[in-house]
C-alpha cells in the first residue's frame, strides 16, 4: 500500500459526514424499520454466531424504548458448540424474546434426512429451515450473511425474494435503487433480508468493540481438545471426531465463524481481548470462511447451489 | 495495519463508489488491480483463482474471476450483475459498485450509480471518447452523482503521452459539463502495469495529480446542509405502551436530507398538521440535533395523527403535494411500460397506486437526442414519462434531493420492479423535443 499522504481536499473532514461504522448502523437500521412496517410476519435467523448477535443489537436499537417486534429462529444441526446454545438461551431469556427451533437431528431421527458420508450437516440445514419457514408462514426472513464472505453473495440483494420452495434465481432479482426497497410477494413466498450486506468482517468486531457487545467465549483463544481433517482443526466430540488415524491434541485457538461442529474450523490465536481479535483479523491474509469452512470448498460454486436451494 | 488502534480503524469514512466502462477497457483489471494492490484479496481467494484458471488452461491468475461470481458468468465469460465489492484502506472504507459497462446493462448502471457518491467511468487511452463514454456520462449527469473520475486507461500502449491524456481529458470535460456534472477529475493511469492506479506511476513525470486510490481516499463525501431541505420519511410509529414508557410515541425513520433540531416547528405531509419536536432519539440517546443519513426516532410535542408514508418536513420549507409527477425514468423490468399501465409507485415509505399518463419521450443516449412519443419504454430504456397518483405525494425535484426525488414503479401484479424515476427537470437535454404529428409508424 502507498504510504503518500495527499493533502486533504477541504470538506473530507466535514461535521456531518457519518463515521463508516455510524453510516452501517444507520442503514442497517434503516431495513429493520422498512421490514416491520411492511411485513406481517418477520423473523430473525439467530445461530448464537457474532454476525447474528450484531443484527440482534441492530435490532434492539432500531426499535427502542420499545421491545423488537420480530421472534427468532435457529436452524440447531444438533452438533452445536454448547457454550453457543448457552448463550442462546441466554440472550432469549434476558430480552424476553420469542425462539423458534428448526432441527436437523429431528429430519436424521425421522428418516427424512440422511447423515452425510463427510459427516458435515450444513447442506443439510436447507430443508429444515425451508419447511419452518413455511409451517410458520414467515414473509420476512433476516440473515447475517456479507457480500463480502463469498463471490455469490457479492450478487445478493438485501431483500432477496425467495420462491414457495425458497430458490434463489440470481437471474431473477430486482434491482435495488437509492434506499428504496420492494418488498412486494405473493402468497407462499417469501424474502430474505440480508441488513449487515454492506458490512465486512472487520466492521462487525468493531462494532462489537464499540458497542461493547458480549459474545460466546470460542471466539476468544483458549485451550480446547482438536484434531486435524482436511487442513482444519476441528473440536473433538461426540459429533464423530477423531476418526481412526486422526489424533487429538490441546491447542491454543479461536473461532472466526460458529456453525456446525463437524466443518467450522479452529484457528491457532493467542487474541483473548476483542482489541487483540481486530488486530489479528485486521493483519489476516485468510478470509474467515477460506479459513474456517470446509463446506465452501466442495466445489466451486458451492454457495451458489446451497443458496439456489433455499440456503442463506 | 497492525500499529492502527481500533478507535482510528473506526474514524474513517465510507465511500460509495460505482465503476462503468465498456467490455475490454480494462474495468475487471482495473478492479482486480485495486483490490490486489490495496491487499485486498487475501491468499485464500487468490488461491481460488488460480486453482480455476489453472484448470480452465490459462497460464495466468484470471482478476476477473475475482468479480465474476456466478456460475453462468464464469461459463460465459460475462458479467451480468451489479456486484458489491468491499476493501479498505487506514483512511477510508468503500463500496465498489461493480457494473457491467454493456448498453443493454443500463439499468445496472443506473443501480449502481443510485447509491453512488462518486463514478469511474473508463476509457481506453488508444480509442478516447467513444459512444459508450458518452453514455456513461450522460448516465452519471442523470443522477447527479456529485464526483466524476475519467480513468484514462492504458497509457503504456501510447508511450505515456501527455498530449494524448490531455486531449481526451479535454474532450471528455466539456462534454460532461455541458450535460450539468458537477465535478471531474481525470488521472492517467495503466491498470495492467499499475501506474497511478494505487502506486504513483514513474512514466509519467507531467502528472502532478493524486493516484486513483488517493482521489478515492480524499473526495469529500458529505455536502454542505445548510441548502438541503430537510425530509424524514416517517418508517415506523414506536409506541412501547410498557409501564416504563406509557405515553411514549415516536416518529422512526432516516433522515433523507438536512437536518432535524429540537424545538423546531414541523408540518406532516401530507395532512399539513403541524407541531414542534419535542425530542430527537439517535438509537436510544437523546440529541438535539440529526442530519442525513441517520436513523432516528422523533418525538412530537402535540399528540396528531402520524404514520407511515408520512413525511415530517420543516415548516418553513415544506414542498407542495401534488398527484402529477414527471420524471425522468430508466426501466429496469423485462416487460415493457406502456401509456394507461396500472402501477404501484414507491416514495419514501409510502406507496400508492399510479398510472403511466404518458410517455412524452424517449431518450437516444447513443446522441443524446430525443424521441416524441415512443409509445413504450422497454427495458434499458430512458424516457420522460409522466404518472398520476392516487394520493397526493410531497416529491422534491431529484435535483434538490436524491432521496425524496426519485421513486420505483412496481407492478402490482407479482411486485417486479420496474421503473426508477427522478422527479422534475432532466439534465440539460441538448434539444427540446419537437411535437411531431401522431406516429403510429415508430416500431421499437
Amino acid at each position: 500500500m502507498t504510504t503518500t499522504v495527499a493533502t486533504p481536499q477541504e470538506g473530507t473532514d466535514s461535521p456531518y459526514a457519518l463515521s463508516h461504522l455510524d453510516a452501517l448502523e444507520s442503514e442497517a437500521v434503516h431495513i429493520f424499520r422498512e421490514v416491520a412496517g411492511e411485513f406481517e410476519r418477520p423473523v430473525i435467523l439467530f445461530s448464537g454466531g457474532k454476525d447474528s448477535i450484531v443484527m440482534l443489537h441492530l435490532a434492539l436499537k432500531a426499535f427502542a424504548p420499545a421491545p423488537v417486534p420480530f421472534s427468532l429462529l435457529h436452524v440447531d444441526t444438533g452438533h452445536n458448540f454448547p457454550e453457543v446454545i448457552e448463550y442462546r438461551d441466554r440472550t432469549v431469556e434476558k430480552h424476553q424474546l420469542r425462539l423458534h427451533v428448526a432441527s436437523v437431528q429431528d429430519y436424521i431421527d425421522r428418516g427424512v434426512l440422511k447423515e452425510r458420508p463427510d459427516g458435515t450437516r450444513n447442506p443439510l440445514q436447507t430443508l429444515p429451515l425451508t419447511e419452518k419457514i413455511q409451517a410458520e408462514r414467515f414473509d420476512a426472513v433476516f440473515g447475517g450473511g456479507r457480500r463480502d464472505e463469498e463471490k455469490a453473495r457479492a450478487k445478493e440483494r438485501v431483500f432477496s425474494l425467495r420462491d414457495e420452495f425458497s430458490q434463489w434465481d440470481p437471474r431473477r432479482q430486482r434491482p435495488e435503487l437509492w434506499n428504496l426497497y420492494n418488498g412486494r410477494h405473493a402468497p407462499g413466498e417469501h424474502v430474505r433480508v440480508f441488513p449487515l450486506s454492506n458490512w465486512t468482517e472487520l466492521d462487525v468486531w468493531q462494532y462489537i468493540a464499540r458497542e461493547g457487545i458480549e459474545l460466546p467465549q470460542i471466539y476468544f483463544a483458549h485451550e480446547r481438545e482438536v484434531f486435524k481433517r482436511s487442513g482444519m482443526w476441528l473440536t473433538a466430540g461426540e459429533w464423530g471426531g477423531p476418526k481412526d488415524g486422526e489424533t487429538v491434541e490441546k491447542r491454543l485457538v479461536r473461532y472466526r465463524t460458529v456453525g456446525d461442529m463437524s466443518c467450522t474450523g479452529a484457528v491457532d490465536s493467542d487474541a483473548v481481548s476483542l482489541e487483540q481479535v481486530i488486530t489479528e483479523i485486521a493483519a489476516s491474509r485468510l478470509t474467515e470462511r477460506g479459513a474456517t469452512r470446509a463446506d465452501d470448498k466442495l466445489s466451486e460454486a458451492a454457495m451458489e447451489d446451497r443458496k439456489r436451494e433455499g440456503y442463506f | 495495519m497492525s500499529t492502527t488502534t481500533t478507535e482510528e480503524l473506526s474514524a474513517t469514512t465510507l465511500l460509495r463508489f460505482a465503476t462503468a466502462g465498456s467490455v475490454d477497457d480494462g474495468k475487471s483489471t482495473l478492479v482486480g488491480r485495486l483490490l490486489h494492490d490495496s491487499k485486498s484479496v487475501l491468499a485464500d481467494q487468490l488461491e481460488a483463482v488460480e486453482r480455476a484458471s489453472l484448470s480452465r488452461g490459462q497460464d495466468a491468475p484470471d482478476l476477473a474471476l475475482l468479480t465474476d461470481g456466478l456460475r453462468a458468468e464464469r461459463e460465459q465469460g460475462i458479467t451480468i450483475d451489479v456486484a458489491y465489492r468491499y476493501f479498505a484502506t487506514p483512511r477510508r472504507r468503500f463500496i465498489l459498485a461493480d457494473t457491467p459497462g454493456h448498453v443493454q446493462y443500463t439499468r445496472n448502471m443506473v443501480t449502481g450509480a443510485s447509491t453512488a457518491e462518486l463514478t469511474v467511468i473508463l476509457v481506453d487511452a488508444r480509442n478516447g471518447v467513444v459512444e459508450q463514454t458518452r453514455r456513461h456520462a450522460a448516465i452519471a449527469a442523470l443522477l447527479r452523482v456529485p464526483h466524476v473520475v475519467l480513468a484514462v486507461n492504458k497509457m503504456d500502449l501510447v508511450d505515456y503521452q501527455e498530449s494524448v491524456f490531455a486531449a481526451i481529458a479535454e474532450e471528455f470535460t466539456a462534454y460532461a459539463l455541458e450535460l450539468g456534472v458537477p465535478e471531474i477529475t481525470a488521472i492517467p493511469i495503466s491498470a495492467l502495469a499499475g501506474d497511478n492506479v494505487v502506486d504513483p506511476s514513474a512514466h509519467m513525470d507531467w502528472y502532478g495529480g493524486p493516484t486513483f486510490l488517493e482521489h478515492l481516499e480524499t473526495v469529500p463525501v458529505s455536502h454542505d446542509l445548510s441548502h438541503c431541505h430537510a425530509r424524514l420519511p416517517v418508517q415506523y410509529v414506536i409506541r412501547p405502551q410498557s409501564a416504563e414508557h406509557p405515553d411514549y410515541r415516536g416518529y422512526a425513520g432516516q433522515i433523507a436530507a438536512g437536518s432535524f433540531r429540537v424545538g423546531e416547528s414541523v408540518t406532516v405531509l401530507p395532512s399539513g398538521r403541524t407541531s414542534t419536536i419535542s425530542g430527537i432519539d439517535l438509537l436510544g440517546e437523546p440529541v438535539d440535533v440529526a442530519w442525513t443519513t441517520q436513523s432516528v426516532t422523533v418525538l412530537l410535542q402535540d399528540d396528531i395523527d402520524v404514520s407511515r408514508g408520512d413525511l415530517i418536513v420543516p415548516t418553513k420549507d415544506a414542498p407542495p403535494t401534488t398527484q402529477d409527477i414527471e420524471a425522468t425514468v430508466c426501466h429496469v423490468a423485462d416487460a415493457p411500460l406502456t401509456v394507461g399501465h396500472r402501477v404501484l409507485l414507491k416514495h419514501g415509505t409510502r406507496t400508492v397506486k399510479a398510472i403511466v399518463k404518458d410517455i412524452p419521450s424517449r431518450l437516444t443516449l447513443s446522441d443524446l437526442s430525443l424521441h416524441p412519443h415512443p409509445g413504450q419504454l422497454v427495458a434499458n430504456d430512458i424516457g420522460r414519462v409522466k404518472v398520476r397518483t392516487a394520493e397526493p405525494l410531497p416529491v422534491d425535484s431529484y435535483a434538490d434531493s436524491r432521496r425524496t426525488g426519485s421513486f420505483i414503479l412496481i407492478d402490482p401484479s407479482d411486485g417486479t420492479t420496474l421503473t426508477a424515476g427522478m422527479v422534475g427537470e432532466s439534465f440539460a437535454a441538448p434539444e427540446p423535443v419537437k411535437e411531431e404529428p401522431e406516429d403510429d409508424g415508430w416500431d421499437f
